[in-house]
């Protein structure tokens, strides 16, 4: 990661380069001083209009002053430096930060322009006598400006989609919850289309709720299950065969005969499931697994044989 | 990215060095707990295989990026004595040793990528990544 | 790194209490075998808890280990296995067909007490050894 950052800012500063002349990296420079020696009246003008353009309105007004300032000062940076790293790094943070409270991708645009325009007026007012000077520094200008943009403008999107991403996560564990009926008996009832990811997820889920209940049964209900093919029906062999390891007996309910049959057909090994018809019929069986003290749950010792071929 | 981590394997001390460096490298990387014990396994597996195949070799852990996908990247080298039949060798239960022969089938089904190259008689390299499902 | 095998009435217990090399888990096979032939005992429980990872070689001696228990006249129960070492061996294709496994050892100790209960019921004949 480190590395790509690093070799990113590299061809930043190659491909800004023919544009430094000693010239404009003496302009460069006369900007920079200019928005140092205005800075407390430059940021003060950037956050009364984005208030006035009621952007950032989750924000109170000092937040909004004190967010400002630093982005002023990491701009200026930016614009002395040539280097974005730091600008990179603020811009993430600050979105981490005000993105929760629902800040959206056309404020942080907002305001980044803002600013641009509120220094190329100042920039104008400076330079106003001096049209062919005032070009020639809005011409160094710019450009950085519009990376500065694009810079904050990026990883402000950036940030956002790791956190949708991060929220379909955690709307994807709660919407298949793993339920105790009883003591040491869970259901998983497994509803909708099951992707190898939420696969995935559902039996990490349910290997740990076992330990953590101290489970002896699972019944898994695959009646809302849309489809299974022999991907989904391997995974549910092997969460079958996980569950054991940890000493649950894993009861399979609301297999229809006709998917049973079609599995069986697609080579699915469903020999070491037990399967009971309904999800009522399969907490029957349960409770009389449960009941039945004295056989213990974990298979007995048989002969013991080769790993299974698969 | 770019930084790898060279393990010499020789010894089953080796192994066991080799499996907990990948896992912490998975960690680092963002790898669920489920997930940094699924490349620690497939680890094992291959580096055991060196040990017991070709008495020597090396593990080189590193991470990789493909866009904004970030994962593990694990590549076996010996200089042993090859794989005469990969199809075969790849076949779950098929062991030359009396083993389980769960080893390379096994690390490919818990790993995204997984390739073998191996000259008879000058040794062989597995090459396998793990990327990270999401965020 | 040697596993300390604890005897607890009929029972031999022994306890991972770190990663393991192959050395290591042969060794404790071979102590194991030699301990239930000399003790006589009816029950082995291998607390594998601390282990992190379980490979095709951990579970083949794990398995050897319970087969040769049990031609000494003693069933083997192995407890602790955690979640993620659980799906990831499953992902490999070892399942430890044949070996009964529990959650912890509470769980272990009410399991061999049932199983040799069990034994000696049906097959009264055999003894306590
Ligand atoms: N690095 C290697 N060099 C030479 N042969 C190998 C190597 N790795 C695996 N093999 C061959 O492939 C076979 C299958 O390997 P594996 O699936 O790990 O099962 P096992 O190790 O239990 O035999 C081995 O028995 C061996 O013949
Ligand atoms: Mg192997």
């Amino acid at each position: 990661m480190a590395d790509t950052k690093r070799s990113m800012s590299v061809s930043t500063r190659a491909s800004e380069a023919p544009a430094l002349t000693e010239s404009s990296a003496g302009l460069l420079r006369e900007l920079v001083a200019h928005l140092r020696q205005n800075r407390t009246q430059l940021r003060e003008e950037w956050a009364r209009r984005i208030t006035r353009a009621e952007l950032l309105t989750a924000m109170t007004e000092e937040e909004i002053f004190a967010e400002a300032t630093a982005v002023y000062d990491n701009y200026v940076e930016a614009l002395e430096t040539g280097t974005f790293e730091a600008l990179q790094a603020y811009s993430r943070r600050l979105s981490e930060r005000i993105i929760p409270r629902g800040v959206e991708t056309d404020e942080v645009v907002g305001i980044v322009l803002l600013l641009r325009d509120v220094l190329a007026r100042s920039l104008f007012n400076k330079y106003q006598d001096n049209v062919e000077k005032l070009n020639r520094i809005l011409d160094s200008y710019e450009p950085a400006a519009n990376r500065i943009a694009n810079t904050v403008a990026v990883g402000f999107v950036e940030e956002r989609e790791r956190i949708i991403r991060q929220q379909q996560e955690a709307i994807r564990e709660l919407s298949t919850p793993v339920l105790q009926v009883r003591e040491r008996l869970l259901i998983l009832p497994i509803i909708g289309v099951i992707d190898p990811q939420r696969a995935r997820q559902l039996t990490e889920q349910l290997l740990r709720a076992i330990r953590a209940n101290r489970a002896k049964v699972v019944v898994i209900d695959v009646t809302g299950v849309a489809a299974m093919d022999s991907g989904v029906a391997n995974h549910l062999v092997q969460t079958v065969e996980a569950s054991r390891l940890l000493g649950a007996t894993v009861i399979v309910t609301g297999l229809s005969p006709e998917i049973a049959q079609t599995l069986v057909t697609i080579g699915v090994d469903l020999s070491e499931m037990a399967t009971v018809g309904d999800l009522q019929g399969g907490i029957e069986e349960a409770e009389r697994l449960l009941a039945d003290r004295a056989a213990p749950t974990a298979t007995p010792v048989r002969e013991i044989a080769p790993e299974s071929q698969r | 990215m770019g930084e790898e981590l060279r393990l010499p394997i020789a010894a089953d001390v080796d192994v066991v060095e080799a499996r907990q460096q990948g896992r912490a490298l998975a960690a680092v990387a963002g790898f669920s707990s489920g997930e940094q014990t699924v490349i620690a396994a497939a680890i094992s597996e291959i580096a055991r295989n060196i040990l017991m195949y070709a008495k020597k070799g090396e593990i080189i852990l590193g991470l990789v990026q493909n866009g904004d996908r970030q994962g593990v990247s694990v590549v076996a080298i010996d200089q042993g004595p090859g794989i005469p039949d990969i199809d075969r060798a790849m076949q779950y239960g098929y062991s030359t040793s009396h083993g389980v022969g769960a080893g390379l089938p096994g690390a490919k089904r818990l790993m995204d990528e997984f390739e073998v190259d191996s000259v008879v008689g000058r040794g062989t390299t597995i090459t396998m990544k793990k990327w990270r499902r999401s965020i | 790194m040697e596993v300390p095998i604890l005897r607890q009435g009929q029972y031999l217990i022994a306890s991972i209490q770190s990663a393991l090399t192959d050395a290591d888990l042969s060794h404790l096979r071979e102590a194991l075998i030699a301990q239930v032939g000399r003790s006589r005992c009816r029950g082995v429980i291998v607390d594998v808890t601390a282990l992190d990872v379980m490979d095709s070689f951990a579970v083949r001696t794990l398995r050897d280990i319970a087969h040769m228990a049990r031609l000494r006249g003693a069933e083997t129960v192995i407890v602790g296995i955690q979640p993620d070492v659980a799906f990831a061996m499953v992902q490999l294709g070892l399942t430890l067909k044949g070996v009964a496994t529990v959650l912890d050892l509470e769980e272990g100790l009410a399991f061999l007490d049932s199983r040799t209960k069990a034994t000696l019921d049906t097959k009264p004949k055999r003894g306590r050894g």
